[in-house]
């Protein structure tokens, strides 16, 4: 690899950033000034080159710091981790959330996803911008995971260190001031607001969520914090399996592949190392349920995280966070440090001689990194493009080796399971679909947030908890991946199969709500909206198509029965080709909900 | 002459496309077990030196028991497999795949997609005056070759021939995402400001005619370039002791370009700057 570097020179700034994260240069080969030893040795780039993941990370810093990574800073970067600055490019400018464009240090994102635009974003956007001076970039953006509390803003000023400010739910007022002065925006309520069940003694998942501090190891310990862990130390790892894969557990992140068949999977892989991954980039529109639980109960993700790689012959775990959760990555890190302090992980966790460590990982605004194969190049260094199966990632996943990857709810089941042994935990729910279920219910309800029951309930049960209003229209279930409802079809199970049956799916357990208000032809421009801006754009079906659904979207907003009939067979021959032949689900299924507010709303009739 | 080293013998596989019985040696992908059993599956991004990054689906076929169709160009043929080349479904998503593609790029200077246009019955317009389209400028930024991202389908194949495939030179990559992805250098600069090397390897497997020789460009703009006027002549590089094989492309008793044959076992169609370009002095006849 022959290097090439441009004359742009980083600034002071932008070069104590990338230190600060990376240490400071060795020799004038990394970007330091040359000395005399420099002239007679070269030291090869191969030690830099194995850090290529620490790539997110640095344009993390930058941007963080600078608000925008120059042409100087990404060198400079490129320089110190021996990575060529075409490949670095490509990556800085997949990620949403960071600009190679000078743009002011404060960026405000407003969400304009279906729960904010139902809540009334578009006004709240154009009060916004007329609202600030210039020193503020106004971002309209992606579901920020914060539907409970919509409509949503996120503040995020760059310098050292970064500042965040959320306001939700936001009106024009706080909203401008969380951007003008993120230090003095007042503090988020507690992420027990998200949840009404919040204290009842039936919820098991959630049964710590604002009882437990989640500042505090002691609290959560008291709370019952670290008896899974004892009792997988007891099990061994084979017993660990074994129960997981008696319980009945699949993936909740909505696949639904059964959990312990992963895991065992990944433990027999002969390769070595192998990694536990935790999937924290909820970025599917209407979910906030894995924020509430970080921000919550932060050290039960640890703890089962710990399991998992215990179980699987891990040592090393990531947990990839969504770029936009500010307050999770502070929760975390904190928890982080405690368990370490505490020897709950490190070289022997527990005193048991298991070696295990955690490392957070923060996504930069790119819902496809939620997407497995995608996350593991985002972990390390590359563009977040989804890879093509097989190979499959127990096999070869995170640097090439055997992973096991799940979402934060998938894991935190562990912990009953192992608490209560399998038996009991699979007669909870159904027989197909074990175990309690978190939903986000957002839209237009009186009581969003998440809440916990038994797979089996019915949807008319969980909107009935949630405050159903009168005119309901229509349900959004699984997302924007997901498929629409009508308002009749309340007695639909919410289990994998009822929802198959009744050819609908429960994707990642989002309930969104739309009564007659929201206007139907403008939520589905913006699913198809979403999909453009979220596709990777490495597959052709994916990347023009959907494209060329927006746009027969757009020419039918305002017209119905037969004036659309033609653009309606054309997104149908498109999202076919889509479902059919797309790298990844999220080709694969963006025509859902569009497909299903035809078939099942008559959405153009 | 060309070499072609045996290697070990590989395990033949068993199974079926389009209900016959075929066998591969292990490790070949569908796509190689359709061509030898003589099926005719279109392809544009797989280049032939190259491991496909199976972007553009274009050569999707049918797998039993397989929830949505596979790209025959990286799927590796297993023992049992059933594969359906013709079917409805695979002939669908290879149309809708076509127009997707002629409808956002130019693709005048791709070679075979016209006839398979024709026959998948693809039509491009019909996505409406409207639809979007890259149409780019060309990037004519030195004198060695032009970069027309107009045409580009973003087959990957140039940025794997540049980066660890062949040249190892990364100078081009691609940036921005979904519809707005683009390849580019870095900092989105011009080619002389890059890492580029001038070895042409990119150009030399680009599949639409995107990236071409400037003397092709010139010649194209001014409606000289004439392909059914051309000859071919393989020959073998002077420049240095590597030998690599070069062909010579000759109209009207000049060089208009120079590619080199894919199936060298030493260069696998790779050249150096020197090589693809420097054949000025072969016709300065001054
Ligand atoms: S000419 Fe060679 S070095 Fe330059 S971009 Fe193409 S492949 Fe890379
Ligand atoms: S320039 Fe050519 S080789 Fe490169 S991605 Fe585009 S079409 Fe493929
Ligand atoms: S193409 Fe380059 S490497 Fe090959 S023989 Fe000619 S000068 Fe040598
Ligand atoms: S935060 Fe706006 S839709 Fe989720
Ligand atoms: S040729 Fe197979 S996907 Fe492009």
């Amino acid at each position: 690899m022959d290097l090439h570097f441009g004359d742009s020179k980083p600034t002071d700034d932008e070069r104590a950033a990338v230190d600060a994260l990376l240490g400071p240069p060795e020799s004038s080969w990394e970007g330091a000034d040359r000395s005399d030893a420099d002239l007679r040795w070269a030291r090869g780039g191969r030690e830099a080159r194995d850090r290529r993941d620490l790539l997110l990370p640095g344009l993390h810093a930058i941007n963080d710091r600078v608000g925008w990574i120059s042409d100087g800073a990404l060198d400079y970067l490129c320089r110190r981790l021996t990575v060529p600055p075409a490949e670095a490019y490509g990556v800085a400018t997949f990620y949403a959330m960071f600009s190679v464009k000078p743009r002011p240090a404060t960026v405000l994102h407003v969400c304009t996803d279906l729960a904010c635009a139902a809540a009334g974003a578009s006004e709240l956007c154009a009060g916004i911008e007329a609202g600030l001076g210039p020193g503020v970039h106004v971002e309209r953006s992606p579901c920020l995971g914060l539907c409970e509390r919509a409509p949503a803003a996120l503040a995020i000023r760059a310098g050292d260190p970064v500042r965040t400010a959320v306001s939700a739910p936001a009106t024009v007022r706080e909203a401008v001031l969380a951007a003008t002065a993120p230090d003095s925006a007042p503090e988020e309520p507690s992420a027990a607001l998200a949840v009404p069940q919040a204290g009842s003694s039936d919820l098991i998942l959630l049964s710590r969520v604002g009882v437990v501090d989640p500042a505090s190891l002691d609290d959560y310990r008291a709370h019952g914090g670290y008896t899974a862990l004892r009792r997988a130390f007891e099990l061994g790892p084979a017993g660990v399996i074994r129960e997981v894969t008696d319980s009945g557990l699949v993936g909740r992140g909505g696949a639904a592949f059964p959990t312990g068949r992963k895991w065992q999977a990944t433990a027999s892989q002969p390769d070595h190392p192998h990694y536990v991954v935790c999937n924290a980039d909820e970025s599917e529109p209407g979910t906030f349920k894995d924020r509430v639980i970080m921000e919550g109960d932060p050290y039960a993700l640890i703890e089962s995280m710990t399991i998992a790689a215990y179980a699987t012959g891990a040592h090393k775990g990531y947990l990839y966070l969504r770029g936009e959760y500010p307050r999770a990555l502070r929760r975390l890190e904190h928890a982080l440090v405690q368990t370490r302090a505490r020897g709950l992980l490190g070289d022997d966790v527990l005193g048991q001689g298991y070696a295990f460590d955690i490392e957070i990982r923060r996504g930069a605004g790119a819902y496809i990194c939620g997407e497995e194969t995608a996350l593991f190049n985002s972990i390390e260094g590359y563009r977040g493009e989804p890879r093509s199966k097989p190979p499959f990632p127990v096999e070869k996943g995170l640097f090439g080796k055997p992973t096991v990857e799940n979402n934060v709810e998938t894991l935190v089941n562990v912990l009953p399971i192992l608490k209560m042994g399998a038996p009991a935990y699979a007669a909870i729910g159904t027989a197909r679909s074990t175990g309690p279920k978190l939903f986000c219910v957002s839209g237009t309800v009186d009581r969003p947030g998440i809440y916990e029951l038994p797979f089996g309930a019915t949807l008319g049960e969980l909107l009935e908890l949630a405050g159903v209003r009168d005119g309901l229209r229509a349900v959004l279930l699984g997302g924007a991946a997901g498929g629409f409802v009508r308002a009749d079809e309340m007695d639909i199970p919410l289990t994998f199969e009822g929802t198959r049956e009744a050819g609908t799916t429960l994707g990642s357990g989002v309930v969104m709500a739309f009564d007659d208000t929201v206007p139907l032809p403008r939520l589905l421009l913006r699913i198809a909206e979403f999909f453009r801006d979220e596709s990777c754009g490495q597959c052709v079906p994916c990347r023009v198509g959907t494209v060329r659904q927006e746009e027969a979207l757009h020419r039918i907003a305002e017209r119905t029965g037969a004036a659309a009939a033609d653009d309606i067979a054309l997104l149908r021959e498109v999202g076919r080709a889509m479902r059919d032949a797309s790298i990844c689900g999220l080709g694969q299924t963006a025509w859902n909900a569009v497909e299903s507010a035809i078939d099942r709303l008559g959405a153009y009739e | 002459m060309t070499v072609t080293p045996l290697g070990i013998p590989r395990r033949l596989l068993e199974f079926t496309i389009d209900g016959e019985p075929v066998r591969a040696p292990e490790g070949s992908t569908i796509l190689d077990a359709c061509r030898s059993a003589g099926k005719d599956i279109p392809t544009l991004c797989e280049g032939d030196t190259l491991t496909p990054k199976n972007a553009c689906r274009v050569c999707v076929v049918e797998v039993e028991g397989s929830r949505t169709l596979v790209p025959a160009c990286s799927r590796r043929a297993e023992p049992g497999m059933e594969v359906r080349t013709d079917t409805e479904r695979a002939r669908h998503s290879r149309k809708v795949v076509l127009e997707l593609l002629a409808s956002s790029v130019d693709l005048s200077t791709t070679p075979q997609v016209a006839e398979w246009i024709k026959e998948y019955e693809a039509k491009p317009d019909r996505f409406g005056p409207d639809a979007a389209r890259l149409n780019e400028e060309p990037k004519v930024d030195n004198d060695l070759y032009v970069r027309d991202y107009d045409k580009c389908i973003l087959c990957y194949t140039c940025v794997d021939a540049c980066g660890e495939q062949w040249q190892n030179t990364f100078a081009i990559s691609v940036a921005g995402r979904g519809f707005n992805a683009r390849i580019a250098v870095e900092h989105d600069a011009p080619l002389t400001d890059s890492a580029c090397v001038y070895c042409g390897n990119c150009i030399e497997v680009c599949p639409t005619g995107a990236l071409s020789f400037k003397s092709e460009f010139d010649m194209r703009a001014a409606g000289t370039w004439d392909e059914s006027a051309q000859t071919e002549t393989t020959t073998v590089c002077a420049y240095c002791g590597v030998g690599c094989n070069l062909t010579l492309h000759v109209q009207d008793n000049e060089i208009v370009k120079v590619t080199s044959p894919h199936d060298n076992p030493v260069t696998h169609g790779n050249l150096c700057i020197k090589g693809r370009f420097g054949y000025q002095h072969v016709q300065n006849r001054g």
